[in-house]
């Protein structure tokens, strides 16, 4: 059943677009991300303008997270203090990246950098999870117990001034460092349409050494904040925000997590990181060779303004 | 997929006949045109009528007749790709100023054996010969027809479904009374067009009329795209809360613990 995307401005096949939110629904309930990275891209890949793809994304995300993050928030795993503070400069990093996504679009640039930074990021990230769970693998293959790595208890980032403590983590830290993982995390999401779970987990447990027990229900609170500030901004900015296309995907990403959340439930945690780690790596080789192969058409068209 | 039976309603002349000169009558059959979402593309019917300035046994050769529709205007801006450094990247722009979005070129068969190349130039006639602005420096003006952008544009345009050069699109019913089928894609940009009726006889232009249709969007995906135009910030905040909602749904129905 073809239905016509509002702000997309194409009809689509409506089975695809849940069947593809059900995918990621399903791989994000599965290794507990977002799936904004692969979602941007699989809609991108079918042929909706990158621009609108990222903005519409963002509900989407934001959609995820408040489920997890609710659950989270029953199991008394989220440190609301921590979550704040992320949150000061988070929305501040949204906010310039929707201002700096405005700016790109205007001077036909965009595209481009979404397609650099998804390269960039996604080919380096994947790299390292798989390096890391092949590791982990090996370790156990020897017989050795598989710990986390955790390298001694204070390094530079300890050291700066403005120190605060967080109760509910049990950690006494520096202001800026969470500020500056806030701002990233806000700014990288509101461009390229991703929450930035598989970024900002990693960032809280080697920076701050946020406990397991409550980075990834802080992680969620923080994406869910960001991910729903940057819907609003990019709405009010750029009108790219496709409600059809959010609410297609937002249907079949929830019903999709549940059914990933079980298979994950059953897998070793070192195989599903190499897993994931292969997927990141595979969506930046796609966008790498987007960029290198020559198109089949050179030329695209965009509206500067209506009558 | 004709299922929009067409019916006369109004009778439109816009054309002041000099006198001993031949007169075209045509008439829409709806005015309005409102395009849902399952729209795939339907025909739009005109009928008109030409009234000869002399007894029909008199009447020389036959009529040709070209139609050029045109959808409100909107400045575009065409990017080429450039290989910079093993990467392709948009390298080269050119903007197209005023332009129809949406441009249908009918007539009864190619523009080429209507018209000579000059009067085709002079009036219009067909894609190649349409008026597409673009800005050069200050001013704005049209390019050689095989320029690579202009090139490129209509291609695009054409690929979309928004330009179109038909020849087949008028039939003439009798030698005096036809019918031109304006395709009307799921695309079609709302607002104003306008339907330039040009009658040709011997490769000469001999009169023409012009007429006027609205095409209206239909739907919640209108309704959509208006909101997300005119209210973008509380358009947001609604697409948000949707979001929100969906989700505490879902941790609802679904949980587990």
């Amino acid at each position: 059943m073809q239905i016509y995307l509002p702000i997309a401005d194409l009809p689509v096949n409506i089975f695809l677009v849940l069947g593809m939110g059900l995918a990621v629904g399903f791989i994000s309930g599965m290794f507990g991300i977002g799936g904004g990275f692969l979602m941007t891209p699989l809609l991108i890949f079918v042929g909706i303008p990158p621009a609108v793809a990222v903005a519409s994304v963002t509900s989407h995300i934001a959609a995820s997270s408040f489920t997890g993050a609710l659950s989270y928030w029953r199991k008394r795993a989220i440190d609301l203090a921590l979550a704040m503070m992320l949150l000061s400069s988070g929305i501040l990093g949204t906010a310039t990246g929707v201002y700096l996504f405005t700016l790109l679009r205007e001077v036909d640039q965009l595209d481009l950098v979404i397609g650099l930074s998804y390269v960039t990021l996604l080919t380096t990230v994947g790299a390292l999870m798989i390096k890391e769970s092949v590791q982990a693998e090996l370790r156990t293959r020897k017989g050795q117990a598989a710990t986390l790595r955790r390298p001694g208890s204070h390094n530079w980032v300890h050291g700066l001034p403005l120190k605060m403590r967080f109760k509910r983590s049990k950690i006494y830290v520096s202001a800026i460092p969470v500020w500056g993982i806030g701002f990233t995390i806000g700014f990288i999401g509101a461009i390229l349409g991703i929450g930035g779970g598989f970024l900002l987990v990693p960032m809280l447990i080697y920076f701050l050494r946020v406990p397991t027990a409550t980075v990834i229900g802080t992680s969620m609170v923080l994406t869910l904040v960001t991910m729903a500030s940057a819907t609003v901004m990019h709405a009010a900015t750029n009108h790219l925000v496709d409600a059809l296309l959010a609410l297609i995907l937002i249907v079949g990403g929830v019903i999709g997590a549940q059914f990933g959340a079980r298979t994950g439930q059953t897998m070793r945690a070192e195989r599903l990181r190499l897993l994931l780690g292969l997927l990141v790596f595979a969506v930046g080789l796609r966008f790498a060779f987007e960029l290198v192969v020559q198109p089949d058409e050179l030329f695209s068209i965009r509206l500067v303004r209506g009558e | 997929m004709a299922r929009r039976a067409l019916l006369i309603a109004t009778l439109l002349t816009a054309f002041a006949a000099p006198a001993h000169a031949e007169q075209l009558v045509v008439s829409l059959s709806n005015h309005r045109v409102a395009v849902t979402s399952n729209f795939d593309g339907e025909d739009l019917v005109l009928f008109g009528t030409i009234e000869p300035d002399r007894p029909q046994s008199a009447m020389r050769g036959t009529y040709d007749l070209v139609v050029t529709v045109t959808g409100p205007r909107h400045t575009l801006r065409t990017r080429r790709k450039d290989r910079v450094l093993g990467i392709w990247v948009n390298a080269d722009t050119r903007e197209f100023v005023r332009v129809p979005s949406y441009l249908g070129i009918l007539s009864n068969r190619p523009v080429n054996e209507i018209a000579n190349a000059e009067t085709a130039r002079r009036l219009q006639l067909g894609l190649n010969n349409f008026l597409l602005p673009q800005a050069i420096g200050p001013d704005t003006a049209d390019t050689v027809r095989d320029d690579p952008f202009r090139t490129a544009f209509v291609k695009l345009e054409t690929q979309y479904g928004l330009y179109r050069e038909s020849p087949i699109a008028v039939t003439f019913l009798t030698p005096t009374v036809f019918r031109v089928a304006i395709p009307m894609p799921a695309n079609a940009p709302t607002g104003s067009y306008g339907i330039d009726v040009q009658l040709f006889g011997g490769g000469q232009p001999l009169a023409r009329t012009q007429t006027a249709l609205e095409v209206i969007k239909a739907g919640i995906e209108q309704f959509i795209a208006d909101a997300a135009r005119d209210y973008g910030l509380l358009y947001g905040i609604l697409t948000s809360l949707m979001a929100l909602v969906i989700g505490w749904i879902g941790s609802v129905v679904f949980r587990r613990d």
